[in-house]
């Protein structure tokens, strides 16, 4: 148990990118390491790098300095093993929510089974949202689509979850209530995740520990272990550790105009 | 409550509903008016009862004739530009190379105006309907290829991803991520295409024919049967305006997510 807690899951060493030769750098020097089942939580300014952190580790992108390793192997193209939760949650439009959360299978395969179909119902009913499988994406709330976009990821069963700000286009009610539902979920089936967010106290509430990352190129500011105790509920938040940490996050990336 | 002012309410929404018809009936009626009150001859100006007359003084069978001679020209080339189109757009989006190559082309095709070319056409394919179809085509295949090809590259980057992140075969990309995002696109342009067919069908008539409707105008107006080439004429934009409706309706019905939302 704790062998497996300590040894790097993902691990990043001096990984920095540039996206032409000549460009500047959008990341540098990034080495962390994240160990299974963890949730690590990645908060900076926006433009300093970290959807561009994301597309490395899900192998989307090769980065041009160091490397990315899961397992010990070099990231060098697309996993099986990842799921991609994106901003927005990216449905198709053209298909039922039902069919959007087996298009992974439909997509890479051609085709899915009913064992597959009957994985995807499991998944709607752990979302709550049986009763909008037939329906279409944009018939759902924002929360809903969202949540779509979650069990979409996790069709293929991922040890890795890949966030993109997955929650940016919610409102803050919404926003609280999908973060617990997550919480839960990850619970019942731990992942490795990567949360990228330019909420701090998201980030706070949510994760084992916050990469605090510097405006571009995006470096690591800080490591920051969130030991505040789990199952965490909006009673979290009124301890004075999540005011402590988010103060402390705060300061690395105060701008005086942006409230956080 | 306001039991009195009910009526006029309904009234009134009737009469917001019916407006467009309204305003066309009006017009028609105020045609009708100019041509008694000013006793414009029926060889200048025909009064739409004169019109009217004139319809219904060529036989039913014979109206049906030239109609089918337009409208299988006009579908044909339509199905024509849509079976060329489509596959030529997806070729110029998954290779630069054959960008590079047909755009220049097509940027020539589309800026040659067809009418001038259509004499040519004849001369070259004979007077049949593989010269009328081609020139159809050639009118309506351009916005195809030009929505067709919009579409495809204004798919989000992040549903790419998602193909790319499941390192999918790029065929499926493109028929279950591309190609579907482009179907409200491509709607737009078969919206045009279908109007730019009957275009091309009357051109290619008016070059060369013995039947259609193109051909039934201008053979009524070297005649100067003026009230009949109206009628020809109303016939014709009818029929072409039922052709947009139907792309609307064959949209509504198999693809009714990419209509815009009303609210």
């Amino acid at each position: 148990m704790d062998q497996a807690k300590n040894s790097a899951y993902v691990s990043m060493k001096g990984v920095g990118h540039q996206y032409a030769p000549q460009a500047p750098l959008v990341v540098k020097d990034i080495d962390l390491d994240i160990h299974r089942h963890e949730f690590v939580a990645v908060v900076g300014p926006s433009g300093c790098g970290k959807s561009t952190l994301l597309r490395m580790v899900s192998g989307l992108l090769i980065p041009s300095q160091g490397e990315v390793s899961v397992f010990n192997r070099p990231v060098t193209e697309p996993r099986d093993d990842v799921g991609i939760v994106f901003q927005k949650a990216n449905l198709l439009p053209w298909l039922t929510v039902r069919k959007n959360v087996l298009f992974p299978l439909k997509h890479k395969y051609g085709s899915y089974s009913a064992a597959d179909e009957k994985r995807a119902n499991e998944l709607l009913e752990m979302a709550g949202l049986t009763q909008f499988a037939d329906k279409m994406p944009d018939e759902l709330s924002g929360g809903m689509q969202q949540r779509v976009g979650i069990i979409r990821a996790l069709l293929l069963n991922p040890d890795i979850l890949l966030m993109d700000e997955p929650f940016s286009a919610l409102d803050a009610l919404t926003r609280e209530q999908i973060g617990f539902d997550l919480l839960k979920i990850w619970r019942e089936h731990p992942k490795t995740v990567l949360f990228i967010t330019h909420s701090i106290s998201e980030a706070v509430l949510l994760s084992d520990r916050i990469l605090v990352m510097s405006k571009r190129p995006g470096t690591v500011l800080d490591l920051i272990e969130v030991d505040l105790p789990r199952p965490r509920s909006s009673k979290t938040i009124n301890s004075p550790r999540f005011a402590e940490l988010t103060d402390l996050i705060r300061g690395y990336i105060y701008e005086p105009d942006v409230p956080a | 409550m306001n039991q009195t002012s009910q009526p006029k309410l309904w009234l009134a929404q009737q009469a917001n509903r019916f407006a467009p018809a309204l305003f066309f009936i009006g017009l028609v009626l105020l045609w009708e008016l100019i041509c008694r009150v000013g006793k414009v001859p029926n060889y200048i100006l025909p009064s739409p009862s004169a019109i009217i007359t004139a319809f219904f003084n060529v036989e039913f069978s014979r109206w049906m004739i030239h109609l089918w001679a337009t409208l299988r020209v006009a579908l044909m080339g339509f199905v024509l530009s849509i079976m060329i189109a489509i596959p030529l757009s997806i070729g110029m989006m998954r290779s630069q190379l054959m960008n590079r190559i047909l755009y220049p082309a097509l940027i020539v095709i589309q800026s040659t105006p067809v009418v001038a070319v259509a004499p040519l056409i004849i001369v070259l394919l004979g007077t049949d309907d593989p010269s009328r179809v081609l020139i159809t085509c050639l009118i309506t295949f351009f916005p195809l290829v030009v929505s067709t090809t919009t579409g495809m590259l204004e798919t989000p980057p992040e549903m790419i991803e998602l193909s790319q992140s499941l390192r999918a075969p790029r065929y499926r990309e493109t028929w279950q991520i591309r190609i579907p995002y482009a179907i409200p696109h491509i709607f737009s342009g078969l919206r045009v295409s279908i109007t730019l067919a009957i275009i091309g069908a009357v051109v290619a008539e008016f070059v060369a024919a013995e039947e259609g409707l193109g051909y039934f105008i201008q053979f009524s107006t070297s005649f100067f049967k003026i009230p009949q080439a109206f009628a020809g004429l109303i016939f014709l934009s009818v029929i072409s305006l039922l052709l947009f409706k139907s792309v609307q309706w064959i949209q509504a019905w198999f693809f009714p997510w990419s209509l815009p939302k009303k609210k």
